[in-house]
C-alpha cells in the first residue's frame, strides 16, 4: 500500500531515516533550549535581559493554579480508583486491611506525578506549543529579536521555571488529595476511621517515596516545556500547522512522560 | 534622496561610522535556502535620510532580503553593514545595541497579542530604558499622537482594524526613535484610501525625523510615490537601482514587465516551459 506507492522499502527505509534525522535534530535543539533557558536565568541582569519575575508568575498562574481543580478532581478519582481495585484485590487473600499499604506507595510514587504530568502536557504543553507557533507565522517572535529581546529569555525561561515549580507542587497536592479519596472509601468500605487510614498511611511512606515522586515530576515538568517549544517553533505553514504542533507536542509530551516513568521505574527497582 | 537631504540633515554621530557614507550597505550577498540560491550577488548601498524602496514580484526575494538587513538570517557569503557594522558579526549584546537603532513594521504588524496596543508600544522602552511609568505612557502617547492613533492605548490588537493595526506597528517602530526604519509590505491588504494614508504617514516620518527607510512593497502605486530611489529585485538578482524617473525609463524587459504587470516571461522560452510542465519526463 503506502510502502510501494512511494518506491517499496527503499522508500520506507528513507522515511524512517528522515524521521530519526529529524527527531536527533529535535532532541539537539531541545538540550540547546534547555541550555540557553538556564543561561538567560543567570547571566540576564549581566546582558541587560533580566528574566521578568512577573512573567514567571503569569506563567506559574497559567500552568499551576487554573489547573488545581482539575487535578483535584482527578486525583480524587484515582485515589478512590485505587481504593476499589486494591480492595477488591486483597479481599481473594483476606488482606484488605493490608490495602492502605498500596494506596500510599502507587499514589506517592508512581500515580499522583504521572496524572499530573499529563494534565498539565495537556493543558500547558498544547498551550505554549500553540502560542509560540502563533507568534511564529504571526512573525511576533521576529518582532521580539529585532526589538532586541532574545526570545528564548521571554518566553521559554519563564515558562520552563513556572513549570519547574507548579508540577511538583501540584503533584503534592495531587498525593494529598488522592490519599485522602482512597481514604474516604476505605473508611466507608472497611469501617476504618480516617485517623486510622492517615496513620497507617504516614507508616507505610517514607519520605523518599514522596521525594520520588515529585523528583519525577520535575523531571516530566522540563520534559512538557521543552516539548512545547520545540513544536511551536517548528511550525510552517499557517494555523493548521499550529493546530498540528499542539496536537504533536500533547502526543510527545505525554509519551515522554510515560517511557521517562518507566525507565525510572526500572533503574529504581534493580 | 533628493528632498530628504535637503531637508533634513541628519545628526553628525548618525553616520559616524562611515562619515557620510551609506547607512546599510550590501555587498556581494548571496542566500541559499538549501539547494536553491534565493538571492544572487546583490550589492545595494542606502544613503542617509532617503526611503528606499525594494520593489518586485511576489517570490522575488524581497522579505528574505529584509530579513537579512535585520540580522535575521545570515548570509551564505557577502557581507550586511549597518550603520558601519556587519550584522552577521556583532556578539548579543553589540547587536542589541545596535537594533535600538533600528524600528520594523512588520507586515502584519507582528504586534503581541497578549500585551495592549500602549503596552506593546512601550515594550522597547520597558526592556531598554530606566524610565520611569509615567514618562514611558508619555512618550508613547507622543508617538501614538504622531501615527493618528492617539486614545486607542487600552485596545488590544484584535480590537484594532488593519490599518489601525500597521499604525500601532509604525508606532512601536519608532519608540526608540531609531536611525533606521524598516517596513515590510506597509500598505498591502489595505483598502487605497488608508494605504495612502500610511504612505503620506511614512513621507511624514522621514521629513519630521529624517529616518532612513527601506520599505518592501510589491505595490507600483505606493512604491513611485514614496521613493527616493526604487531598487527592483527580480528572482533574487537587483535589475536596477535608480529614482522613480530612472527606473520607469529603465529598458531592462524585465523592469518594464514589472513595471506594466506583465506575468513573467515564461513563454519565451518553450522547452524549459514544457520541461517544467512535464516535471523532467520526456
Ligand atoms: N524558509 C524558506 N525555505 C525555503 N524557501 C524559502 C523560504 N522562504 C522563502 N523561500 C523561497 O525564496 C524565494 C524568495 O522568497 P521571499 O523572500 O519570501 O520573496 P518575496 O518576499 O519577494 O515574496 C521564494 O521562491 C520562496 O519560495
Ligand atoms: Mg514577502
Amino acid at each position: 500500500m503506502a510502502i510501494s506507492r512511494d518506491g517499496g522499502v527503499t522508500g520506507l527505509l528513507d522515511r524512517i531515516g528522515r524521521a530519526a534525522v529529524t527527531g536527533i535534530g529535535e532532541v539537539g535543539y531541545a538540550a540547546t533550549l534547555l541550555g540557553e533557558g538556564v543561561m538567560w536565568l543567570v547571566v540576564g541582569h549581566a546582558r541587560r535581559q533580566p528574566v521578568r519575575i512577573h512573567q514567571v508568575f503569569q506563567q506559574a498562574m497559567e500552568i499551576g493554579v487554573l489547573a488545581v481543580p482539575i487535578v483535584t478532581v482527578l486525583a480524587m478519582t484515582i485515589g478512590v480508583m485505587l481504593a476499589i481495585q486494591g480492595i477488591h484485590t486483597l479481599r481473594t487473600f483476606g488482606a484488605e486491611s493490608r490495602v492502605t499499604l498500596g494506596i500510599a506507595l502507587s499514589v506517592t510514587r508512581e500515580f499522583a506525578p504521572l496524572i499530573t504530568g499529563i494534565l498539565v502536557a495537556g493543558r500547558s504543553g498544547s498551550a505554549l506549543a500553540a502560542r509560540i507557533g502563533t507568534m511564529r507565522i504571526t512573525q511576533e517572535i521576529d518582532a521580539l529579536r529585532v526589538i532586541g529581546i532574545a526570545p528564548v529569555r521571554f518566553l521559554v525561561t519563564p515558562a520552563l521555571l513556572a513549570m519547574l515549580v507548579m508540577v511538583p507542587v501540584l503533584t503534592f497536592w495531587a498525593d494529598c488529595v488522592a490519599l485522602l479519596g482512597g481514604g474516604l472509601f476505605v473508611s466507608i468500605d472497611l469501617g476504618m476511621s480516617l485517623g486510622a487510614y492517615f496513620d497507617q498511611v504516614l507508616d507505610a511512606i517514607a519520605l523518599d517515596d514522596v521525594l520520588h515522586g515529585l523528583g519525577k515530576s520535575a523531571i516530566f515538568a522540563v520534559l512538557i516545556a521543552l516539548i512545547g517549544v520545540v513544536n511551536g517553533a517548528s511550525v510552517t505553514g499557517g494555523a493548521e500547522g499550529v493546530g498540528r504542533a499542539t496536537t504533536r507536542a500533547v502526543v510527545q509530551a505525554i509519551s515522554a512522560i510515560v517511557i521517562t516513568d518507566m525507565i525510572f521505574v526500572f533503574l529504581l527497582t534493580r | 534622496m533628493s528632498q530628504a537631504t535637503s531637508q533634513i540633515l541628519p545628526d553628525a554621530d548618525e553616520t559616524a561610522a562611515g562619515a557620510g557614507g551609506p547607512v546599510i550597505e550590501v555587498s556581494h550577498l548571496n542566500t541559499h535556502y538549501g539547494d536553491r540560491h534565493v538571492l544572487k550577488d546583490l550589492n545595494l548601498g542606502i544613503q542617509p535620510g532617503e526611503i528606499m524602496v525594494i520593489m518586485g514580484g511576489s517570490g522575488s526575494g524581497k522579505s528574505t532580503l529584509l530579513n537579512h538587513l535585520l540580522g535575521l538570517l545570515h548570509p551564505t557569503s557577502g557581507t550586511v553593514r549597518i550603520l558601519g557594522r556587519d550584522i552577521s558579526k556583532l556578539s548579543q549584546v553589540e547587536l542589541t545595541k545596535l537594533r535600538c537603532k533600528m524600528g520594523v513594521a512588520f507586515q502584519g504588524g507582528a504586534l503581541f497579542s497578549s500585551m495592549t496596543v500602549g503596552e506593546n508600544i512601550m515594550l522597547p522602552l520597558r526592556e531598554h530604558t530606566k524610565l520611569d511609568e509615567q514618562t514611558m505612557r508619555i512618550m508613547a502617547r507622543m508617538k501614538m499622537e504622531v501615527v493618528n492613533l492617539a486614545g486607542f492605548e487600552d485596545l488590544m490588537p484584535a480590537e484594532l482594524s488593519g490599518g489601525m493595526v500597521k499604525r500601532a506597528a509604525f508606532a512601536r517602530a519608532i519608540i526608540m526613535d531609531p536611525k533606521i526604519l524598516f517596513c515590510d509590505e506597509p500598505s498591502a491588504g489595505l483598502d487605497p484610501v488608508v494605504a495612502s494614508a500610511i504612505d503620506q504617514l511614512i513621507l511624514n516620518l522621514r521629513d519630521a525625523f529624517g529616518m532612513t527607510i527601506v520599505v518592501v512593497t510589491h505595490e507600483l502605486e505606493s512604491a513611485f510615490t514614496i521613493a527616493d530611489r526604487i531598487c527592483v529585485l527580480d528572482q533574487g538578482e537587483i535589475r536596477i537601482v535608480g529614482t522613480p524617473e530612472e527606473v520607469r525609463a529603465s529598458e531592462d524587459a524585465r523592469v518594464q514587465d514589472l513595471l506594466n504587470r506583465r506575468p513573467e516571461g515564461q513563454e519565451q522560452d518553450p522547452d524549459a516551459y514544457l520541461q517544467r510542465l512535464t516535471g523532467g519526463i520526456h
